[in-house]
Order: C-alpha cells, then structure tokens, then sequence
C-alpha cells in the first residue's frame, strides 16, 4: 500500500469521528460498558472456577474399617489406597484419634464422652483426597468392596451439587460474554451506518470515479476498529484499576476470601479484552457496509 | 469501442426513456449527442458506465459485456473513462486540488504523480487560482470546469461528458471545447452531450440527434439543426 493512500485512509477515518464526534463518543462508551461487563463476568468466572477448584481440593471422603482389623491388614490396606491413581492424599486416623478429634469438637461438653476411652466405638479409618472432585463417588463404590473397609462416607450429594454450581457458572458466563460481544458488534454497526449513510453521496461519487470497494470501505473499518479499541482500552483501565482495588480491600476486610491476583493471567485477560474491542470494530463495519457497496 | 444493441430502458417509475436503440461508437471518434430534454440522453451515458442497466438489450464496452460484468470489476471499467456529470458530483468536504487529486488517489498514483500532475490539469481548464476553494464557494461554471479536470486527470480511453459548457460564457465554453479537442486528437473517444448549437455546428463533428428515447438522425459531419 503507498504512503500517500495509507495517510488518506487516517485523514478519512479522524475527519469522520470528528464529524459524528458525539455519536463516536457514544459507540465507545457503549463498547467500554459491554466489555466491563464482558471482562468482569470473566473475572467472575475466573474466581468462581478457582473457588471451586479449592473447595473441591477440600472434598474428602473417610473409609471406616471393620473392627477386627489387624495393624497389618490396615498397613496393606494403607499401601493399596497409595498405589491407586486417584487417589491424591491417604491419612490414617486411628479410633484414639478420631476420639480425641471428637472431644475437641465438643469443647466443653466433652464430660459426655467420659467413660469411652475403655472401650472406644469409634472405628479406625482413612481420611482420603480425590485428584478431582469427579473421581469421589465412583472411587468411594469401588472402595466399599473392599475386605476390610466397613463403610465409605464422603459428602453426598453435596458434591454433585457443587459440582453443578461451578459448571452453571461457567456456562452463564458463557451466555452472557456472547450476548454483550454481539451487542457491542451491532452497536458499533450502527455507529458505522449512521456515518457510512451521512457520507453515502461521497461513496456513490467514489465509486463513479472508479473507486474499489475496499478502497471505500478501508476508512468505515479503521474507525470501526478505532472505536472498538478506544472502548476496550478504557474498559480494560477500568477493569484492572477496579480489580486490584478490590483485592486490595479483600486482602485487609476479608482475608479467607482468596481472589486470583495472578497478574499474568489478568493482563493476559486484558490483552484479550483488547482485540476484542477490535474484533468487535471490524465486524462491526464490515456488517455496516455490506448494503452500501452493493450497487 | 462502445457498442448498444437493441437497449431500452423502463425506469422503475415506469418511464421509459431509451426504445431499442442501436448505436456504434468507434475508438477515436467525437460525437455530440443531441436533443430535447428528456430525450434520453444522459441514460445512454448512464448505461455505457453502469450507473444504470437497461431493461432490454446488451451494453458492450472495449468488447466487455457491461451488464454481465462481475461486480469486483466495475471500478476499472469507470477508470477507463472519465466522466463529467450533469450534476458536476464533486466531493463538497474536499477543495477543488484534492478533488482532482483524489480521482488519481483511487487509482493508486503517488504523491508525487499528484503533485505535478494535478496543477498542470487545473491550468487546462483555467482554475490555478481556484485550487484552494471548496466546491460549495464556486460559481456553477467554476465546478463544470473542476468535474472536467477530473474527468482528464487519469488520461482516461474514453470521455463522457454531459454538457460539460451548460453553464460557461461562450469564451469559457470555447476553451473548454478545444481542450476536448486536443485531448481527442491524441487519440480519445468524446461523447459529448450538449444543447450548444454554435459549438456542434462550427465543429463539423459526427452529430446523434436524440427524440423521445431514440436516435432520429446521425450524420459524420453533421449540425445541431432539431427544431425543439
Ligand atoms: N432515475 C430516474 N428515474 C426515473 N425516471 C428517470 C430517471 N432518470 C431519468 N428519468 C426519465 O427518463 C427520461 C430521459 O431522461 P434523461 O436524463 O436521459 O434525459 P436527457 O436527454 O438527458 O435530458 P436533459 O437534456 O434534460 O438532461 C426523462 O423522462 C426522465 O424523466
Ligand atoms: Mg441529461
């Protein structure tokens, strides 16, 4: 492309954001609203995944043992749960420990359980962590076969519903960027539209002095893409200003609340917040402009 | 170089202002096209660089197919011409420089190109003093005479000028007349519409009278002569 064309495509694309200043400003705005939307529900995705990353890291299940078992047996048994690909973290709790774990639990009222040091109730048993949350219930099945094991318990149910939650996130999430995303594509369009059909006299005489159409379309799409961008850029400013604030606050307010500050995720967020601000421009006018060259 | 073939023309209003009109244009040739108001001229322009199709009949331009020609190639078809419009259609936000400069920026001259070029053609048709004015403060002679230095500028194969000296003193409209001329002696087919009697009967060129969307007479070296 020479010099020359390539300064008339920016003289073009500043002189008609000049000229539609107020609309220009308008379609940013708009853009920089959807993709704060867009980027924090992201943000919110983000932290829920990992939230219930950390939670299902925390799902465990306890393996209670029949009483006769002999420390031997419990030793094999304790070696076989390790070898099991699943299986991330075996702990071994003995009936004196879960007795006094028990006691613990009940502060002062633990006069009720006086007496049961003599003759314990509590069974031995096997504190066990899942790689993933998925893998409990059918590894709980499989150990409820096994010689020596009495009883599995883990959190039923809860589990599943947990489960559900983080993948309802996810998916309202989904829903909700597509939507904004092409929302903001018919804005922009719109934008392009009103300042395609206030200049469609200079198109037409464009194209009777023997214009291509890309030559016509190339100053609608840089003002497009100006515009997408211009919107991403300040939703992005506002997203990572509001963002780290917040951890900030969190951090002294709510230290248990453990939001991602990975920086390198988040500026990889905003990077791609960025081109899609741009995405959104081009689509934007290339959709505009589809009637307009037709003729 | 241009032929029509049997073309009439229906506009959508239901007008019709072209009826089976034949006519031969060969490469080189001067022909004014002549006629009352409405006789269909300016849509026998219209047709040869696509602004309009015609109802019936075939278009051929440099042995294309205008009617049947792909879209994407459209634009170098009104490259190979150089069109001045009724209804001048200059670009209002540009000066007068910068609209004859633009018709070479759409073609892809350099800056450079433009710069010599540009000036040269505004002195053709005597509008050095004017470069600098938008199209909206010039009188209706001054912009005829800018949509002309556009329609030069690319030394385009074919002229389409339709009534280029509407608006000009007689003086102005005798300059301009020669500057067609010239560019015609170098070898450039002129199709030039115009009520200007004086011009078409001193110019001994080949004269097509029009008449309620026909052609009624075309002589080599003929006169202006239509009683209205
Ligand atoms: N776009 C249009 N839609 C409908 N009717 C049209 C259109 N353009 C021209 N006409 C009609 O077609 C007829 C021929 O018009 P045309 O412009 O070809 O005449 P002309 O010979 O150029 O006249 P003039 O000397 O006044 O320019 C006229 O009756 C006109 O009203
Ligand atoms: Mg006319």
């Amino acid at each position: 492309m020479r010099l020359r064309t390539v300064r008339y495509y920016f003289c073009e694309t500043i002189q008609s954001i000049l000229r539609n200043s107020w609309l220009s400003v308008a379609s940013v705005g708009v853009v920089a609203v959807s993709l704060m939307i867009l980027g924090s529900s992201l943000l919110l995705v983000i932290n829920a995944s990992n939230m219930a990353a950390n939670l299902e890291s925390s799902v465990e299940m306890s393996l209670f043992l029949k009483d006769k078992s002999t420390s031997a047996q419990i030793k094999d048994l304790e070696d076989k749960l390790k070898a099991m690909p699943d299986v991330a973290q075996v702990e071994f709790v003995s009936k004196q420990r879960a007795l006094e774990e028990m006691k613990k639990n009940f502060g002062d009222k633990k006069d009720i359980l006086a007496g049961l040091e003599e003759k314990n109730p509590l069974p031995d048993a096997f504190r066990i962590k899942t790689r993933t949350v998925e893998q409990v219930a059918p590894l709980a099945r499989q150990l409820e076969g096994l010689a020596q094991v009495d009883q599995v318990r883990y959190g039923q149910g809860v589990v599943e519903k947990m489960l559900a939650f983080s993948r309802w996130i996810r998916v309202a999430g989904l829903v909700t960027m597509v939507l904004l995303g092409v929302a903001a594509v018919f804005l922009i369009a719109t934008t392009i539209r009103l300042s395609v059909f206030s200049r469609r006299k200079e198109i037409g005489i464009m194209k009777f002095i023997g214009a291509t159409n890309w030559f016509v379309r190339f100053p609608f799409l840089l003002e497009g893409m100006f515009l997408g961008l211009a919107g991403s850029l300040l939703a992005v400013a506002a997203i990572y200003f509001g963002y780290f604030t917040l951890i900030g606050n969190i951090q002294v307010s709510l230290p248990f609340m453990q939001l991602v500050s990975d920086r390198d995720l988040i500026i990889t967020l905003m990077e791609r917040l960025l081109l899609l601000g741009l995405v959104i421009g081009a689509a934007g006018s290339m959709i505009s402009m589809r009637k307009f060259l037709k003729a | 170089m241009i032929q029509l073939y049997n073309v009439t023309k229906i506009y959508p209003s239901g007008v019709k202002a072209l009826t089976d009109v034949t006519l031969r244009v060969h490469k080189g040739e001067f022909v004014f096209l002549v006629g009352p108001s409405g006789a269909g001229k300016s849509t026998i322009t219209k047709l040869i660089y696509r602004e309009e199709f015609p109802t019936r009949g075939q278009v051929i331009f440099n042995g294309k197919n205008v009617i049947r020609m792909r879209q994407r190639e459209v634009p170098y078809l009104r490259r190979a011409m150089g069109m001045v419009f009724q209804d001048f259609r200059l670009l209002p936000q540009k000066t007068v420089f910068e609209n004859v400069a633009f018709a070479m920026e759409v073609v892809g001259s350099s800056g450079r190109d433009i710069k010599k070029t540009v000036p040269k053609v505004l002195n053709m048709v005597g509008l050095t003093k004017k470069a600098d004015v938008f199209p909206g403060h010039l009188s209706g002679g001054e912009q005829q005479r800018v949509s002309v230095a556009r329609a030069i500028v690319n030394n385009p194969v074919l002229i389409i000028a339709d009534e280029p000296t509407g608006n000009l003193d007689p003086e102005t409209s005798w300059d301009l007349m020669n500057l067609f001329l010239n560019i015609n002696k170098r070898g450039t087919t002129v199709i030039m519409i115009t009520h200007a009697r004086d011009i078409v009967d001193a110019m001994k060129k080949r004269v097509v009278e029009m008449a309620g969307g026909q052609i009624v007479r075309d002589e080599k070296e003929g006169t202006y002569r239509y009683e209205a």
